[in-house]
C-alpha cells in the first residue's frame, strides 16, 4: 500500500502558492472540500484561479475567497446567487470565464484521462464557441474544448483510505470523481478516513491512484443553499 | 390565460411512459407534480441524480441530495447516484428522452436565449448549452411577453443564444406552439385566450392553420 495519508489540512496543502490554478469540487454547497477552502482563505494565497462550478455564496465555500479578493479568476458554469461575485464580474475586478457545465466537466476529465481536447456540440452558435475551432461530424457542428492544467485539485469525498481510495455520498460525488488526478496534485479530504482494508474494492469510486494526499477533515457545517421541505398531510 | 401552474400541466401533458426527463429550473420543475400517475418516468438531475422523488419531509432533508436547483430532494426506488462526467454522457449521449427548460427569448427558427443580459446579468448558462445542444426533444416553458408586455417569441433573439435551432415545442401562457421550419405553427389556446391575443403577442412568424382548439387541462 503507498501511503498518502497526511496529517491534516496544512501538510495536505504544502506547496500552494500565489497565483496558481485550483480545481475545487462541489456542486452549489454540495460536495465542496469545506477544509480545503477554509485554510486557502487562512493561507491568504493571493491571484487564484478557480476552477469551480459555482463560487460558492457570499458568506460560504469560494465566496469566503472572493470576499479577501484572492481570486483573480473564476472559471464556472453557473454563478448565481452570489451577490459579490455578480458585484465583482460586472465591475471587471474578477475576471470570468463561463464555461457549459458539461464541457467544464469534460475538460477536466480530459486532463485526468491524457486528452488534450475534445469536440462537443454545446455552446455551438453561441459566444461560448467564439475563436474556437468548429468541425462538422455526420451533419452535426461541434465546437473543440481543451483540457484544463491545473496545478491543485481539490475534492472532497464520504469515505477514503490511506492508499487514497475514495467513495462519495449521494449528490456530493458531482464534479469531484473527474477533478481527481486532473491536477498536478490532488488533494483529498474526506469525512472518515477508514482503516485500509476495510472499504470493499468493488465499491470504491476513485482508486488512489489519482489522488496524492488525503487527509481526515474537520467541522462539516455541510451548508444547504435551498431548503425546500414538503408538509407531512 | 395560464399561470406558471397552469404551464407546468400542460406541459406535463407532453411527458411519455418510459421517457427520462431532464427538468430545469422554475416552471420546469414543477412539471414533476402533475405527470399522470400511470406511467413510468424518471427525472434526471444534472448535477448527478436520476430518480428524483419529492421534496424531502422537514427534518429530513439531506445536505447530500440536492437537485441541480441546489433544493433538497429524495430518490424513489430504483434511483441512480452518478458523477457530473456521467450525467452529461446521458444528456449529450441523447439517453434523455425529454428536456424542459426555461427561457428568455426564443426564435422562430428555434434558437434560444436563457443565460445572460450583457451588463445586466450574468448568471451562467449552467447545464443548459449542453442540454440544448444535444437533446432529442426540448420544450419551452416560458411567459409569452415580458413585463413591459413585449413578446419573447421572436424573428430573431436579441440576446446572447443558448443554442440554435433546438426548442421544438413552447408552452406559454397564452398558447402550444411548435417550432417549424416555416415558423410558430399555433397548436393550442389558453382558455379564454383568442388567435388574435396570441398574433398580437407574437413578433416571430405565426402559422395559424384551421380551427385552433382550447387547451385542456
Amino acid at each position: 500500500m503507498i501511503n498518502k495519508k497526511v496529517a491534516n489540512v496544512t501538510e495536505a496543502m504544502q506547496g500552494v502558492k500565489d497565483g496558481m490554478t485550483l480545481m475545487v469540487g462541489g456542486f452549489g454547497l454540495c460536495g465542496i472540500p469545506e477544509n480545503a477552502i477554509n485554510n486557502l482563505v487562512k493561507m491568504n494565497v493571493k491571484g487564484l484561479t478557480c476552477i469551480s462550478n459555482n463560487a460558492g455564496v457570499d458568506d460560504f465555500g469560494l465566496g469566503l475567497l472572493l470576499h479577501k479578493r484572492q481570486i483573480k479568476k473564476m472559471i464556472s458554469s453557473y454563478v448565481g446567487e452570489n451577490d459579490e461575485f455578480e458585484r465583482q464580474m460586472l465591475s471587471g475586478e474578477l475576471e470570468v470565464e463561463l464555461v457549459p457545465q458539461g464541457t467544464l466537466v469534460e475538460r477536466c476529465r480530459a486532463a485526468q484521462s491524457g486528452f488534450p481536447a475534445f469536440f462537443t456540440p454545446a455552446g455551438y452558435g453561441t459566444e461560448v464557441a467564439e475563436g474556437k475551432e468548429i468541425r462538422e461530424f455526420n451533419g452535426k457542428m461541434y465546437v473543440l474544448e481543451k483540457a484544463f492544467e491545473a496545478d491543485f485539485a481539490f475534492v472532497k469525498a464520504w469515505k477514503g483510505d490511506a492508499a487514497g481510495n475514495l467513495i462519495f455520498k449521494g449528490t456530493a460525488r458531482n464534479f469531484n470523481p473527474s477533478m481527481c488526478g486532473s491536477a498536478k496534485i490532488t488533494v483529498a479530504e474526506v469525512e472518515e478516513l477508514v482503516p485500509v482494508g476495510s472499504l470493499d474494492p468493488n465499491q470504491i469510486h476513485i482508486p488512489g491512484i489519482f489522488v496524492q494526499r488525503i487527509f481526515q477533515g474537520e467541522k462539516y457545517e455541510k451548508r444547504i443553499e435551498q431548503l425546500t421541505v414538503r408538509k407531512r398531510v | 390565460m395560464l399561470d406558471k401552474i397552469g404551464i407546468a400541466k400542460r406541459i406535463a401533458q407532453e411527458v411519455q411512459d418510459g421517457y427520462y426527463v431532464n427538468l430545469g429550473i422554475g416552471i420546469p420543475t414543477l412539471v414533476a407534480n402533475y405527470v399522470r400517475d400511470n406511467i413510468e418516468v424518471e427525472f434526471q438531475s444534472e448535477n448527478g441524480v436520476l430518480g428524483m422523488g419529492p421534496f424531502p419531509y422537514e427534518g429530513e432533508e439531506d445536505a447530500d441530495l440536492i437537485n441541480a436547483g441546489k433544493q433538497t430532494i429524495t430518490t424513489l426506488p430504483g434511483a441512480s447516484f452518478f458523477d457530473s462526467s456521467l450525467s452529461f454522457s446521458m444528456i449529450r449521449g441523447q439517453h434523455v428522452d425529454l428536456t424542459i427548460l426555461g427561457a428568455m427569448e426564443v426564435s422562430e427558427e428555434g434558437d434560444i436565449a436563457n443565460w445572460k443580459i450583457p451588463g445586466k446579468m450574468v448568471k451562467g448558462m449552467g447545464g443548459a448549452m449542453d442540454l440544448v445542444a444535444s437533446a432529442k426533444n426540448i420544450i419551452v416553458a416560458m411567459m409569452h411577453t415580458n413585463k413591459a408586455g413585449e413578446s419573447k417569441l421572436l424573428k430573431k433573439c436579441s440576446l446572447p443564444l443558448t443554442g440554435v435551432g433546438c426548442v421544438k415545442k413552447i408552452v406559454t401562457n397564452l398558447a402550444v406552439l411548435e417550432v417549424t421550419e416555416d415558423g410558430f405553427k399555433l397548436l393550442e389556446r389558453a382558455p379564454g385566450i383568442s388567435v388574435e391575443d396570441i398574433k398580437k403577442a407574437t413578433e416571430g412568424k405565426l402559422i395559424v392553420e384551421g380551427e385552433i382548439p382550447e387547451m385542456v387541462l
